[in-house]
């Protein structure tokens, strides 16, 4: 690759594009940020630079915490978030290891269906899937969500680990054969532990997407005991037409600090993952 | 794979052994069929059964908590005599139309320029995800917050720069409300084009841009000729992806604009949960739904083939 040798050169060629799409990209956090330690009589008081703060108060965060279920709706969507991706996970992986490693007839059939389900949006299924969870008694029980993610979860995780799976050499498994271990023993006790970091990966996309999912929290979940993050935000937070912006940014901040944590830690499974999609798979 | 199992099936039938339920167990056939099972009677109950059952309810007259009566097409005919819902498919080709023009052309912009070697990439490269990764509804509350009618910061940069107050009304006029909603669709998938295709980038052999350089070509056609052919399967299946679901896309409109003002900004999804859920008309909202369906299949089957034969 030809690049420019001068410091401004170099400047306008690599730090002028990185930078702007760094600030694009970063300043509705900074301003999150920025605006749930900001007073009332600042965020409000249009004489003042709005892009800094005078005199910091975690007030919002407090107010946040006692006056609302926050914590609450935090530990429903961990606990949704934790369970759904656990059983994407399994049912991902009992899809996906016969697709990868057997031949039997059907097999091309079943992994088109699967690769169309993962497709399939949301708000084609929501008012039926409204009606089939109503029928079951389930509204207002995290069961709901818990039954319901995994709809888009598991075609997921059974697509990403499908890819992994045939990256892994057939070569223990086969030995394990020769020695007599059944297919099951051989994939519990000699495949699946090759694949952790396939696992990591798919574990983590779904973590987030159901961290992020708005749409069936917001139709099944309507009592603020039972609501996860993103949808007592919006339902309690905003308030008819008066909005409590403090309190708004603290609990988008907060809402969206577990993800960036887990994703801070395996940022390279997470973009593995994302661009084995379309570069290898 | 035909070839193989072909040549294969004799061998197998030879090594057959005595038929134990073990043995059984331990036909690729049976063992695959039991272990898909569970999963795949899951997929059928939450989402073939939904699926069937949709395009029975958008036959039928359904209020919430009544039974429905089949009414046969005439919810897809009254959808069809609705001006709102020609201006909701409106919106959506042009919502749709717009976003993933910006996001390509951006995130091809954004890959070129971290394809070079700087310090910190690997940090820049997960700074710049974070848009893609936080929870979207979290996000677009912060840019609702910041397109606020009264104390916009965006207004307020603006006004500093020399724009009359009050600065422009972000989400209350409808030709700027659309702007808006495909702007910030645009930030928040930008990323995703990025460093999907950076990794594509990545693949490109470095001789390939020498040779060219070697017979004369300049920076643009190496980009031309070079990059844009061999990134061309990558866009493709990354445009797909986000195509379909910038078109089926629910959470961002519902947040910032509810669908105004005037209906301005309303997509199928969003028009559909407010006939649905809203007014309660569950049969009415299918309908408006599945209207989805047939753009939607299309862009699935060819995204699915696509993808198989990669």
């Amino acid at each position: 690759m030809v690049t420019g040798h001068g410091p401004v050169q170099r400047f306008v060629r690599v730090w002028l594009p990185v930078g702007f799409f760094l600030v694009v990209a970063l300043f509705p956090f900074y301003w999150m940020a920025i605006t749930s330690i900001k007073p009332n009589a600042e965020l409000y008081n249009k004489a003042l630079m709005p892009l800094w703060v005078r005199h910091p108060t975690l007030k919002h965060y407090v107010d946040l915490i006692s006056e609302t279920s926050f914590l609450l709706w935090t530990w429903n969507t961990m606990l949704v978030a934790v369970i759904s991706t656990a059983i994407s996970l399994v049912l991902g992986t009992m899809l996906a290891y016969p697709l990868a490693r057997m031949r039997f007839a059907g097999a091309g059939l079943i992994a088109i269906t699967i690769a169309a389900v993962y497709l399939v949006p949301q708000p084609l299924l929501f008012l039926p899937l409204a009606d089939v969870i109503n029928r079951l008694n389930l509204g207002n029980t995290l069961t709901s969500v818990i039954l319901t993610y995994p709809t888009m979860l598991v075609p997921f995780c059974a697509w990403l680990l499908l890819g992994y799976f045939k990256t892994v050499p057939k070569e223990l498994e086969e030995a394990a054969r020769i020695d007599g271990a059944s297919r099951l023993q051989t994939m519990r006790q000699i495949f699946l532990p090759l694949c952790v970091p396939g696992f990591i990966s798919a574990g983590i996309f779904a973590f987030t997407l159901s961290q992020n999912e708005f749409l069936y929290a917001l139709i099944f979940l309507t009592k603020s005991a039972v609501r996860t993050v993103p949808v007592g935000v919006i339902a309690e937070l905003i308030r008819g037409d008066v909005f409590y912006w403090g309190q708004l940014m603290a609990g988008a901040l907060l809402g969206s600090i577990p993800v960036a944590i887990i994703y801070s830690f395996f940022v390279e499974h997470y973009v593995a993952g994302l661009t084995s999609g379309s570069v290898k798979a | 794979m035909a070839i193989h199992s072909e040549a294969l099936g004799p061998v197998a039938a030879v090594r057959r052994r005595p038929l134990t339920l073990a043995g059984w167990l331990d036909r690729e056939s049976v063992f695959s069929w039991l272990m898909m099972a569970l999963p795949l009677l899951f997929l059928a109950a939450f989402v073939g059964y939904p699926f069937f059952y949709g395009i029975l309810l958008s036959l039928q007259d359904r209020p919430v908590a009544k039974p429905g009566v089949f009414v046969g097409l005439k919810n897809f005919i009254t959808d069809f005599h609705d001006p709102i819902f020609w201006r909701v498919a409106a919106n959506t080709f042009i919502y749709t139309g717009a976003a993933t023009v910006l996001k390509m052309v951006g995130g091809l912009g954004l890959a070129l320029a971290m394809n070079q070697h700087f310090r910190m990439k690997n940090l820049v490269r997960a700074l710049l995800l974070l848009p893609f990764i936080v929870p979207t509804v979290l996000s677009t509350v912060a840019w609702l917050w910041m397109l606020d009618p009264a104390f916009s910061v965006v207004n307020r940069m603006l006004i500093e720069m020399g724009v009359p107050k009050p600065g422009p009304s972000w989400l209350g006029n409808p030709v700027l409300a659309m702007f808006s909603i495909i702007m910030i669709n645009t930030w928040r998938g930008l990323p995703f084009y990025g460093i999907t295709l950076l990794a594509g980038l990545q693949t490109v052999p470095p001789e390939l841009y020498e040779a060219a350089t070697i017979d004369g070509a300049t920076g643009w056609d190496r980009f031309r000729y070079v990059t844009l052919p061999l990134l061309q399967p990558i866009i493709l299946i990354v445009t797909l992806f986000s195509v379909i679901f910038t078109f089926a896309d629910f959470q961002l409109v519902y947040v910032l604009t509810h669908g105004g003002p005037q209906n301005a900004t309303h997509l199928f999804a969003t028009y559909a949960f407010d006939i649905g859920m809203g007014a309660g008309q569950l049969g009415l909202g299918a309908s408006i739904a599945l209207t989805m369906l047939p753009a939607l299949a299309l862009l699935i089957v060819a995204l699915t083939l696509h993808m198989r034969k990669a």
